[in-house]
């Protein structure tokens, strides 16, 4: 049986059961590794060139720590792009390269390129040939791809419950995950799913807001058409696929009643992020609007403070619209 | 209606020129200078890359000196770019300037396009007008780049670098202000002819490529114009990116000139196989020609946190090793320090020369003398 390798990193969060399901149908059997931890970003900082974001540097941790394993591949998509017109990132571009140039001690690199941009042509025949390496049944392999894609649809249904990826992700591999407690206020977290979901890069944000009796809510549980119709009333549509359900996400939670806040959270030396907190900064008027910037800097104590302020003043306002506070208190 | 557009190095000669032909009043920002960039700094958004908030002080100083339409690019991606021209509208009218953008959009698209944006630019002129406009301007950006290419060539090599520096200078001025074609190639010949005057010494040479993102590169005022440090530290520098040559590739499709784009684009694999947006292929493409082509060393430089120029520069250094040539990375932001940056780059060409005059050392076969 062939082994293959799935860094527990970057677009892990968003196709991992389609990933994992379509080489476990064709024979194969997948490791992934662990999550992410103090020794995935030891490795990362190690390999990676210094100016990266930290998304990236903890991939390379994981992919050192795959490298150590024995296998026969492992599996580094180029995602281009997953819709079209729209790109994720140049580093997502380039990832099988920088992989290549900083490790010597790689097993052999699946490095498909996902790019729908202008057609899914290529897609499809990339799929194919990644599948030949492991059968030459051309009817499985497509029966594969099509049931990889249910799993994923399913794990984002799940989302769409209110779970994050992640807890889907667990839920999908047949893990019990405890229902988040409900709290008094409700505030919209976003970032990218890759630094929001992994919990060792957030610093446990979602667990945290949840403690201080948040309700959390995600742009994967809100509904796609109404990001998307929000995200089109910027004058020129924005070209990131993150970025755009970012825009549109903290639009359609401004004019949510039920919202009380939104919380971005970005990586230091995000490219995307640089202009999407400033044009969301701008455009949200209604909510209270914090965005987090993080990095590999591992102190809790300056997060946890903010997020204490935040709620406390998201709570104090709500008081003082009920008329309990003195106006000078 | 007065028009102005942001800095990118000499290119304000020729777009000045372009947008003068079009019949339009053109109030060109003011050089780059400290308060351009505290401008930019202050209003722009933290972490954006330092050609936007170089962008954003050019606008300002530009409106404050009476502009009132703003022309600016567009792109569609994925290089932060793109959306430069967005989020610079939005904060300009936030601050309550009056003004109007016009984006031109689509750098990619074809001689067509670019030439209807440019006619609903100019509404008073005829489309022969427009046509003689960009000719002109085409004409005077390449007068520009031949003195640019002669002036890299003479300044590691003249004895009296500020004597080079001034004529160049000179020269560039006198091909801004005459608006005939004659007199550009007049004040192009005077030009070369003084350089040329000039004596020289001779001493050895070193040849340095410099790569990297455009705006950085064409820009002397966010790199240090390292460029002409390492001219003076006797570095012939050769640049990867001419404005022309971009053009031609990139707007009109490679058919004024025979372009090399191709060549450049093979040279990148297999170090990266994949267009990366922005320049970063074509760093390491043409890091690869360099080495090839025998040069001492190449310097990577582009502004902090840029994305395609990080993929470029992870690579860097397998490229670095397989074809044996020096490479150094330099990222700029508005840190405004000069001696560290000239300090790493002493210490670079240092290194190099030092290595150059051991190999041709050893190729003469004359024993190595410690301490020299």
């Amino acid at each position: 049986m062939k082994q293959v390798g799935i860094p527990h990193g970057l677009f892990y969060y968003y196709y991992y059961p389609l990933w994992k399901t379509f080489f476990t149908d064709l024979g194969a059997n997948v490791i992934s590794s662990s999550t992410s931890n103090r020794l995935t970003l030891d490795q990362g900082i190690k390999l990676a060139v210094d100016e990266t974001c930290l998304p990236i540097k903890i991939y390379f941790g994981h992919v050192q720590e795959l490298c150590q394993q024995h296998l026969d591949y492992i599996f580094i998509p180029r995602l281009v792009s997953v819709e079209p017109k729209s790109y994720i990132c140049p580093k997502f571009m380039g990832i099988p390269d920088m992989i290549r140039a900083a490790f010597d001690n790689l097993p052999l690199l699946i490095d498909i390129t996902i790019d729908v941009s202008k057609s899914d042509r290529s897609l499809k025949r990339d799929i194919m040939r990644v599948g030949s390496l492991f059968t030459k049944d051309n009817s499985r392999i497509k029966q594969a791809y099509t049931h990889a894609c249910q799993e994923n649809r399913f794990c984002h249904l799940l989302a769409r419950e209110g779970y994050t990826l992640a807890e889907a992700i667990s839920l999908w591999e047949g893990q019990q995950v405890q229902n988040p407690a409900s709290g008094d206020l409700n505030i919209g977290v976003l970032g990218h799913g890759y630094s929001l979901y992994d919990s060792y890069i957030s610093l446990n944000l979602i667990e945290r807001l949840r403690k201080m009796g948040c309700n959390v809510f995600l742009p994967e549980s809100l509904d796609t058409g109404c990001i998307e119709q929000q995200a089109a009333t910027v004058p020129k549509r924005v070209f990131w696929t993150l970025g755009r359900k970012m825009v549109g996400s903290a639009l359609y939670m401004d004019k949510r009643p039920d919202i009380d806040g939104i919380i971005y959270l970005a990586c230091f030396g995000c490219g995307p992020d640089s202009l999407i907190g400033e044009i969301i900064d701008n455009k949200v008027k209604n909510k209270s609007f914090m965005m987090l910037t993080i990095d590999e800097h591992s102190g809790e104590g300056g997060l946890v403070t903010r997020l204490e302020a935040f709620c406390d003043m998201l709570r104090r306002r709500r008081m003082r619209g009920e008329g309990n506070l003195p106006a000078y208190g | 209606m007065k028009v102005t557009f942001p800095h990118m190095g000499n290119a304000h000669i020729p777009i000045k020129t372009l947008l003068k032909g079009l019949q339009l009043e053109v109030i060109p920002p003011p050089p780059i200078s400290k308060r351009t960039m505290e401008l930019g700094v202050k209003y722009s958004p933290e972490f954006a890359c330092l050609p936007l908030k170089v962008n954003m002080g050019n606008f300002i100083e530009a409106i404050e000196a009476g502009a009132d339409t703003i022309v600016m690019a567009g792109g569609w991606g994925p290089c932060r770019f793109g959306y430069y021209a967005q989020v610079e509208r939005d904060i300009l009218e936030n601050l309550n300037y009056d003004f109007r953008m016009v984006i031109l959009e689509a750098p990619d698209s074809r001689l067509s396009e670019l030439l209807k944006q440019v006619k609903s630019l100019g509404e008073n002129v005829s489309l022969w007008e427009a046509w003689k406009a960009i000719r002109f301007a085409w004409y005077k950006l390449n007068a520009v780049e031949t003195l640019e290419k002669q002036f890299e060539y003479y300044l590691p090599r003249a004895i009296d670098k500020d004597e080079i520096e001034r004529i160049f200078d000179e020269g560039l001025e006198n091909i801004d202000r005459t608006d005939r074609r004659e007199e550009v190639n007049d004040y192009t010949n005077m030009c070369l002819k003084k350089m040329h005057e000039q004596p020289c010494h001779n001493q050895p040479i070193l040849r340095i490529g410099l790569v990297g993102e455009i705006y950085t590169i064409l820009e002397p005022a966010t790199n240090y114009d390292v460029a002409r440090y390492m001219g003076r530290l006797n570095a012939e520098v050769t640049r990867s990116i001419y404005m022309s040559e971009w053009v031609n590739d990139h707007l009109l499709g490679g058919w004024i000139k025979k372009s090399r784009h191709a060549e450049i684009i093979n040279c990148a694999s297999p170090y990266l196989n994949y267009w990366v947006g922005g320049h970063g292929r074509e760093t390491v493409g043409y890091t690869v020609d360099f080495a090839r082509k025998q040069y001492d060393g190449v310097v990577q430089i582009g502004p902090l946190t840029c994305m395609p120029e990080i993929v470029a520069q992870s690579v860097l250094e397998k490229v670095s090793k397989r074809e044996k040539i020096p490479c150094m990375t330099m990222y700029f932001d508005e840190h405004s320090g000069q001696t560290g940056i000239y300090t790493r780059l002493e210490a670079f060409i240092d290194m190099l020369q030092r290595k150059s005059y051991l190999q041709s050392s050893v190729s003469q076969e004359k024993p190595i003398i410690a301490g020299i």
